[in-house]
């Protein structure tokens, strides 16, 4: 393994540097038909799950493949997916904001051998490679972040719960029989890189122990007016702790007023939070971000814990199948998660759903906390 | 024979959807057997160790990774995630797995040619594994040696003429929808504006200035596919102000059952006969269409434009032609201080070359956030703290009923000085005179 130079010299590190050149431009990447029919596009249709056409005022149209595919990729998986666009798309495919990739072809009869060759290749371990689906009122892929493939703060991780998830909801994936579209998302910790808080179902990892306190090194380690100061409840303040005799700066946590973000860990790593036992999942449910009909909404949490329990979540899984179906019997058409949980009433979403109601579930933060009370004599029975 | 046992990841290799575990393997595989005679600049055995390092979380149910240090390429303060293993000596591959942003083309568009140099490059120098993309829209590099970033960097700039994405307290790297290439929704050209204000705003984004992270989403329409009225500092999404013009053949054809509603999006469930009163009219959110003569009308003025009745009916009913786009600020995901939406500031702005008035409204933002703006505040909860007035002012934008959902239902107003006639100074002398003490 010896080191190849790329051109680069660490002692002249500004000699023939290039820096500020931004991204590459999109319209080099466009296929044909695409930089052909930009801003005249006509309408669309959805042929069946997984395939859009879209027409233009030319004439032209467009046939789209969407199929799933891990956020965690291989080079090895992205060559594959540049053979099959080389054998039928003319080198050209595109990535959606959730993480699907779409294949795109001008011809009609390209479509099926596409979709054939898509649905034909699966990984060793048995699992579809390229899985078409996730358009209209189905359950398309699951948005993510690092979790335990990655991060330093995760209270779960993200691959293995969002695969077990997906594989629970493939079916939801592969059809549309959802009264409107559904999105999950999941934040492995309330960081949430993922912005999980505007999903119609977020899963969401949340600690429950408030930081251990590593007094040997924090002071070495740690600014400690940033730790104080990073945190929301103003839950720690400056402490002397005796080591060995010798008494060093340190802090003191105020447990009881610890919300478990683990804002202090980021500014503070001999503050850990992470424990077997104490982190796990928060379900969030009704959130969206469309203006479509109602306004967006915030997803609220509906079930306050569930235990990590790797590889596969069962817990987590079967309560989002619950949530899944109940509003699929419920809901009327067009109508998202959140929408159906307001019109019957939230008092009747948990009892659909057969969710337990727990003072957890009661917003105590704040301000807003105030304004999810009932202020009204109506309810339902 | 793998380097590590993963009887619990192996579990996740079965069940339909696309098994991360079964890819990690082949890629392990394939660098093992180095079929491409690749020179690895890191370990070959990396993505083994990731396996192993990921498998013993699995086992205590905690991360293995520790903070970031100060990693980077010269002149940047961003685009590079210090990435540390916690135990190095059982995984040395991955004792040092540093994280890149690479920064994304608009719409996410690739030729294969290029995805296949990206490939090279990251299978040379890196561990081969990537995200396609990360949450704020980066193509993620996972995992390389301190001594490959610069090399990395050289060879992406000079090579591919591609530069990394933002981190830290800087302008993140922005994102936006398909737009204009191929959705008939857009009603402004969301690359065009996206990856202008990404070249215009390099040294922001590129160096960290800022309180916090900042970030731009576009969308085409208010559909919002990017989300960033929940996630953008300032969220761009498109809209029109001019009437939506109708083919009232084709709402005759829904009407008739010969269209699908939706573009076919229900196609799984019979849900009966399309009924234009039940599915779209009563569903008007404003109640500001309705049926004249076998004919669809719309009191445009009243209409708010959720885009449900386009969404239904994408053959009879277009976007306006007068578009341009709403800017919203402030939201942000719950740390520290709840979650926020964005809030209406500009109701309507065209989207024209060179965005000069955009770009007023951003530098005026930027300012007064950088000037008041707490260590690690978010826009959005220093408008929570000085008031919305304090935004007007720093943009000098006009007050405008469409800016929030109702008036205040306090009367603590914060008048000025400047705003009460007469000022403030008064003589108490004078006031004795007529009101005894």
């Amino acid at each position: 393994m010896a080191f190849v130079s790329s051109g680069y010299n660490p002692d002249k590190p500004m000699e023939d540097r290039m820096s500020d050149i931004g991204p590459k431009k999109y319209d080099e990447f466009y296929p044909p038909v695409i930089a052909k029919n930009k801003g005249k596009w006509l309408y669309h249709d959805i042929l069946k799950p997984g395939v859009l056409v879209h027409v233009a005022e030319s004439g032209d149209k467009v046939w789209t493949v969407r199929c799933g595919g891990a956020r965690i990729m291989s080079t090895t998986h992205i060559r594959e997916i540049c053979d099959l666009a080389e054998k039928h798309c003319g080198g050209h495919l595109r990535f959606t904001t959730r993480n699907n990739i779409e294949f795109m072809v001008d011809d009609e009869k390209k479509v099926d051998p596409l979709i054939k060759d898509l649905e034909s290749r699966k990984f060793d371990g048995g699992s579809f490679k390229f899985p078409v689906g996730g358009t209209g009122t189905s359950i398309t892929n699951i948005v993510h972040t690092q979790g335990w493939a990655h991060c330093h703060t995760p209270a779960t991780d993200a691959s293995g719960p969002v695969k077990a998830t997906m594989d629970v909801l493939f079916d939801y994936f592969k059809e549309h029989k959802l009264p409107a579209k559904l999105r999950v998302s999941l934040a492995c910790c309330l960081n949430m890189c993922g912005a999980v808080h505007c999903s119609d179902i977020a899963i969401l990892g949340y600690h429950r122990k408030p930081p251990l306190l590593d007094h040997e090194y924090l002071d070495k380690m740690c600014e400690i007016p940033l730790a104080i100061a990073a945190c929301p409840t103003a839950a720690i303040k400056p402490a002397k702790v005796e080591i060995g005799g010798e008494k060093v700066n340190s802090v003191a946590v105020n447990e009881p007023r610890c919300m478990f973000c683990g804002n202090c860990y980021t500014m503070c790593p001999s503050m850990p939070l992470a424990d077997q036992e104490g982190d796990g999942i928060v379900i969030m449910a009704g959130g969206k971000v469309s203006n479509r009909i109602s306004t967006p909404k915030f997803s609220k949490v509906v079930v306050a814990f569930i235990p990590n329990e790797p590889p596969r979540w069962p817990k987590t899984t079967d309560t989002i199948k619950q949530i899944v179906q109940a509003y699929e019997k419920g809901a009327n058409k067009y109508e998202r998660l959140g929408e159906w949980a307001e019109r019957i009433g939230w008092e009747r979403f948990f009892e659909q759903c057969e969710l337990e109601f727990t003072h957890h579930l009661i917003d105590d933060f704040r301000d807003p906390a105030y304004y999810t009370w009932r202020q009204t004599s109506q309810f339902k029975f | 024979m793998a380097k590590h046992e993963t009887p619990l990841l192996d579990q996740l290799e079965s069940g339909p959807w696309p098994s991360f575990v079964s890819d990690l393997k082949q890629q392990a595989e394939v660098r093992a057997k180095n079929e491409a005679n690749v020179e690895f600049q890191i370990p070959q055995d990396v993505v083994e160790d990731l396996m192993g390092v990921l498998e013993l979380s699995f086992k205590h149910g905690r991360t293995h990774w520790k903070h970031g240090g100060i990693v980077g390429v010269f002149g940047y303060g961003g685009g590079v995630i210090g990435r540390y293993c916690d135990q190095p000596q059982q995984f040395p591959g991955v004792a040092h797995f540093h994280t890149l942003r690479v920064n994304q083309p608009s719409g996410k568009f690739y030729t294969t040619e290029y995805l296949r140099q990206l490939c090279d490059l990251w299978d040379f120098r890196g561990s081969g594994v990537t995200n396609m993309h990360g949450s704020t829209g980066d193509i993620i590099f996972l995992g390389t040696t301190t001594p490959q970033l610069e090399e990395i960097f050289y060879e992406m700039t000079h090579n591919l003429n591609q530069d990394l994405g933002g981190s830290g307290s800087n302008l993140r790297t922005p994102s936006d929808c398909i737009g204009a290439a191929r959705c008939e929704y857009a009603c402004y050209d969301t690359h065009a504006l996206c990856y202008h204000l990404t070249q215009e705003y390099q040294d922001e984004l590129h160096r960290p200035a800022f309180p916090y992270k900042f970030k731009f989403k576009f969308d085409g329409c208010p559909n919002c596919c990017v989300a960033s009225i929940a996630r953008a500092d300032m969220s761009y999404i498109g809209t029109w102000r001019d009437d939506i013009p109708i083919d009232q053949e084709a709402v005759q054809a829904y009407i008739g059952g010969e269209l699908p509603p939706n573009g076919g999006a229900h196609s799984g469930r019979d849900w009966g006969s399309f009924d234009i009163q039940k599915e779209v009219i009563d569903l008007c959110p404003t109640k500001c269409m309705w049926m004249e003569d076998n004919k669809l009308m719309i009191d445009n003025k009243e209409c708010t434009r959720c885009m449900h009745c386009i969404n239904v009916m994408p053959r009879a009913l277009r976007i306006g032609e007068d578009r341009g786009l709403s800017i919203l600020v402030g939201a942000k995901a719950p740390i520290l201080d709840g979650a926020q939406m964005g809030s209406m500031l500009v109701p309507f702005v065209k989207a024209e070359e060179p965005y000069d008035e955009i770009k007023e409204i951003i530098e005026g933002i930027w300012d007064w956030w950088m000037e008041e703006g707490k260590n690690r505040e978010r826009l959005g909860e220093l408008m929570k703290r000085q008031g919305f007035q304090r935004l007007l002012e720093a943009t000098g934008l006009k007050p405008d009923p469409r800016m929030v959902a109702e008036p205040r239902s306090n009367p603590y107003i914060f008048w000025k000085e400047e705003e009460v006639e007469g000022g403030w100074k008064r003589d108490i002398n004078e006031f004795r005179k007529h009101h005894q003490r």
